[in-house]
């Protein structure tokens, strides 16, 4: 009984320890006077009255979620035919294929940045859409591939055979069969690679230039240069943005969970 | 037809060796194009491995086969090289005359039934007998018209609204049914379908089975390792061991005439009593066989072999007191120790042992001479009832 009550006064203080750098964040947000005080002193919106308005902060935003939608589609359609392809098929050194898929999970995004750096260099992509969606897609592919596979993995392999057998081909079989049933998994892998794109900062630093940037690298650039609470109102609507999209995608696995 | 059926092989000729002892002589060409299916020769293997191996088995149009064995034995794989869910190794597949090793499964216009039902969880009873009419793009009053038959027909008609996992395991399974049999295919494959079924279920849905068989006319092939329910489907059954095909022949062939030991004993039971050959004498058409001091004649002769075996069905056998003679040489007998009695019903049945350790099985009607366990007894047969049959040593004591 009372190492139950340890327990939950540990996880209490973890999600504490978790929980208070992110929401510090908000109030200052609301701060009436132009600095980083906390708590602040009086409340007002004219920092998101000034990021609303800034048109250098809407066109990062602008930015941000055009990359990230686009990262999102590319991320699932390459996401979707690599699980496919790896759940499907039998062939040797098909457990390195999978490891290797899932590599920028483990890499450090550092690696890749300087990597893609020199990489986009030569082929003229720093600081465009193509070059943000490609570096995006290449550490959300990985979310992507791990929440279909969970999904297929729960498909029946001889409901294809028996789809086959009905006369379908492969391509009617997929989507009239397997897609349906592994929705759930692709839209929460969609939702994931928006995220990442949408919170993206590392690589994003390493290919942005400044006709070019996405919210986090103005956040950060902002932040490293100026003391303008403006940036805690962007922060505060990134994470809101993150925390709904989320919870769409947890919402999305949970009905998987319900449908088999 | 007959230049097709053998051309897209490689263009095989009459008289063309394809693989193995196959070749192609007119009349092969022929029964190819006769057949439901035909398979000549088809082997898969896995590596080195051949788990189905040089097998040829002519399947007649609307007949109902059954392809029956131990588990292991290669019939799923044989099913899914006809379904086109493996390919073929070696050999020769058609299906109606038509060469079908290398068409894409969804192009053979077969319906399959899989023990697991494999009924598609997103769509309802209803969408799910409608998806093979999709695409083959018939008038949607034509196609609601067959989808009520076929619901019709496995007996789903007001189930048609509900999703497969709000039916029964049964239900499930016709519904699986109506879905392979809406588009009429001419052949129908079935893997177990009613192995997850509990017995009463499963007796019901055999008979069903076997109606709709007569009722749409198309060629079965079903695959179970249950003998008896092979026995009470089937026009003809192919007896699987070891990727071979051991015999085919009607139930009544299979199980009076068995081929060899393992279709003996694998159909229905039996009591097998084994002698080398060096022991036999063959005289008017019948073998005898020394077991101890005692003679066992039966009809028949088997040259060339090792050790011979004489299969004997309980029925055939009976049981009389000590003391008792055969009346005359076309009856044998054996004296033997009983070791339990068991009462079925419609009779008896004892489970007893020879002198010599062989136990065998007799059943008997209700009104003959009673026995209990440990009673000495002379059980006998008559001559024409035992099968002479070639004893391969194999270690399959399945009867015991
Ligand atoms: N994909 C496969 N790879 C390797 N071996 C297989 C494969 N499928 C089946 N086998 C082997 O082939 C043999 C026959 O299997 P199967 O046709 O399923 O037998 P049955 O249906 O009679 O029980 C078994 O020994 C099985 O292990
Ligand atoms: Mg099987």
């Amino acid at each position: 009984m009372t190492m139950k009550r340890v327990l939950i006064a540990f996880s209490v203080l973890v999600i504490f320890l978790l929980i208070v750098p992110t929401l510090v964040i908000v109030p200052i947000s609301f701060n009436a006077s132009p600095s980083f005080d906390f708590p602040p002193k009086g409340w007002s919106l004219q920092w998101y009255e000034n990021f609303l308005t800034d048109r250098e902060w809407l066109k990062a935003l602008g930015n941000s979620v055009l990359v990230a939608i686009l990262t999102a589609i590319v991320a699932t359609v390459a996401g979707v035919l690599a699980s496919l392809g790896l759940s499907r098929l039998k062939f040797r050194g098909k457990s390195l294929l999978e490891n290797y898929f899932l590599a920028p999970m483990i890499v450090p995004g550092i690696v890749i940045a300087i990597g893609l750096y020199s990489l986009f260099i030569r082929l003229d992509l720093l600081g465009t859409i193509p070059g943000f969606v490609f570096a995006h897609t290449i550490v959300a592919l990985p979310l992507v591939i791990i929440n279909v596979m969970a999904s297929l993995q729960g498909v029946d392999p001889r409901l294809a055979q028996a789809a086959a057998s009905l006369g379908a081909s492969k391509a009617r079989t997929f989507f009239t069969v397997t897609l349906p049933l592994i929705v759930p998994g692709v839209t929460a892998g969609a939702l994931f690679a928006f995220v990442t794109s949408f919170d993206e900062i590392i690589l994003s630093l390493f290919i942005q230039d400044p006709s070019l940037q996405t919210l986090p690298v103005k956040i950060y650039r902002s932040v490293t240069q100026s003391t303008d609470p403006t940036v805690a109102a962007v922060a505060v609507v990134t994470m809101a943005v993150s925390v709904v999209v989320m919870l769409a995608a947890q919402l999305a696995t949970r009905k998987r969970k319900a449908l088999t | 037809m007959t230049e097709t059926g053998a051309q897209s092989v490689g263009a095989a000729e009459p008289g063309d060796r394809v693989s193995g002892d196959v070749s192609l002589d007119t009349r092969t060409i022929q029964q190819i194009n006769e057949a439901g299916i035909s398979l000549k020769g088809v082997t898969k293997r896995y590596g080195d491995k051949a788990v189905v191996d040089d097998i040829d088995l002519v399947i007649e149009p609307g007949e109902f086969m059954t392809l029956l064995g131990p588990s292991g034995s290669g019939k799923t794989t044989t099913l899914n090289m006809i379904a086109g869910f493996a390919d073929v190794t070696e050999g020769l597949l058609h299906i109606h005359g038509k060469p079908v090793a290398k068409l894409p499964a969804h192009k053979r216009d077969i319906g399959m039934v899989f023990q697991n039902y494999a009924l598609f969880p997103h769509m309802t009873v209803e969408e799910n007998v409608a998806y093979p009419l999709q695409r083959r793009k018939m008038p949607k009053a034509e196609q609601r018209k067959r989808i009520a038959e076929s619901l019709q027909m496995v007996r789903l008609a007001e189930y048609g609204g509900r999703y497969p996992a709000e039916l029964s395991g049964g239900q499930q399974q016709r519904a699986a049914l109506a879905r392979a049999l809406v588009y009429n295919p001419r052949v129908l494959l079935m893997d177990e379908p009613l192995g997850a079924l509990d017995k009463k279920l499963r007796e019901w849905l055999q008979m069903e089975i076997k109606r709709i068989h007569q009722e749409v006319g198309s060629t079965f092939v079903y695959v179970t390792h249950d003998q008896e329910e092979a026995l009470s489907l089937s026009d003809r059954i192919a007896v699987f061991n070891n990727g071979k095909i051991e015999q085919v022949g009607t139930g009544v062939e299979l199980y009076e005439h068995p081929d060899t030991l393992f279709v003996g004993r694998f159909l229905g039971e039996s009591s097998v009593l084994r002698a080398p050959s060096s022991t036999a004498t063959v005289r008017d058409g019948n073998t005898t066989l020394a077991v101890g001091d005692h003679h066992v004649t039966v009809p028949g002769e088997r040259r060339g072999v090792e050790s011979l075996a004489v299969l004997v069905r309980p029925e055939n056998l009976s049981l009389e007191l000590p003391g008792y003679v055969p009346a005359s040489s076309t009856e044998n007998a054996l004296p033997v120790t009983v070791k339990t009695a068991t009462y079925l019903g419609v009779g008896w049945r004892y489970d007893v042992v020879l002198f010599d350790g062989t136990s065998g099985i007799v059943r008997t009607p209700n009104d003959a001479t009673r026995f209990g366990p440990g009673d000495q007894a002379i059980v006998t047969w008559d001559v024409r009832h035992g099968v002479l049959l070639e004893d391969l040593g194999e270690g399959d004591e399945s009867t015991t």
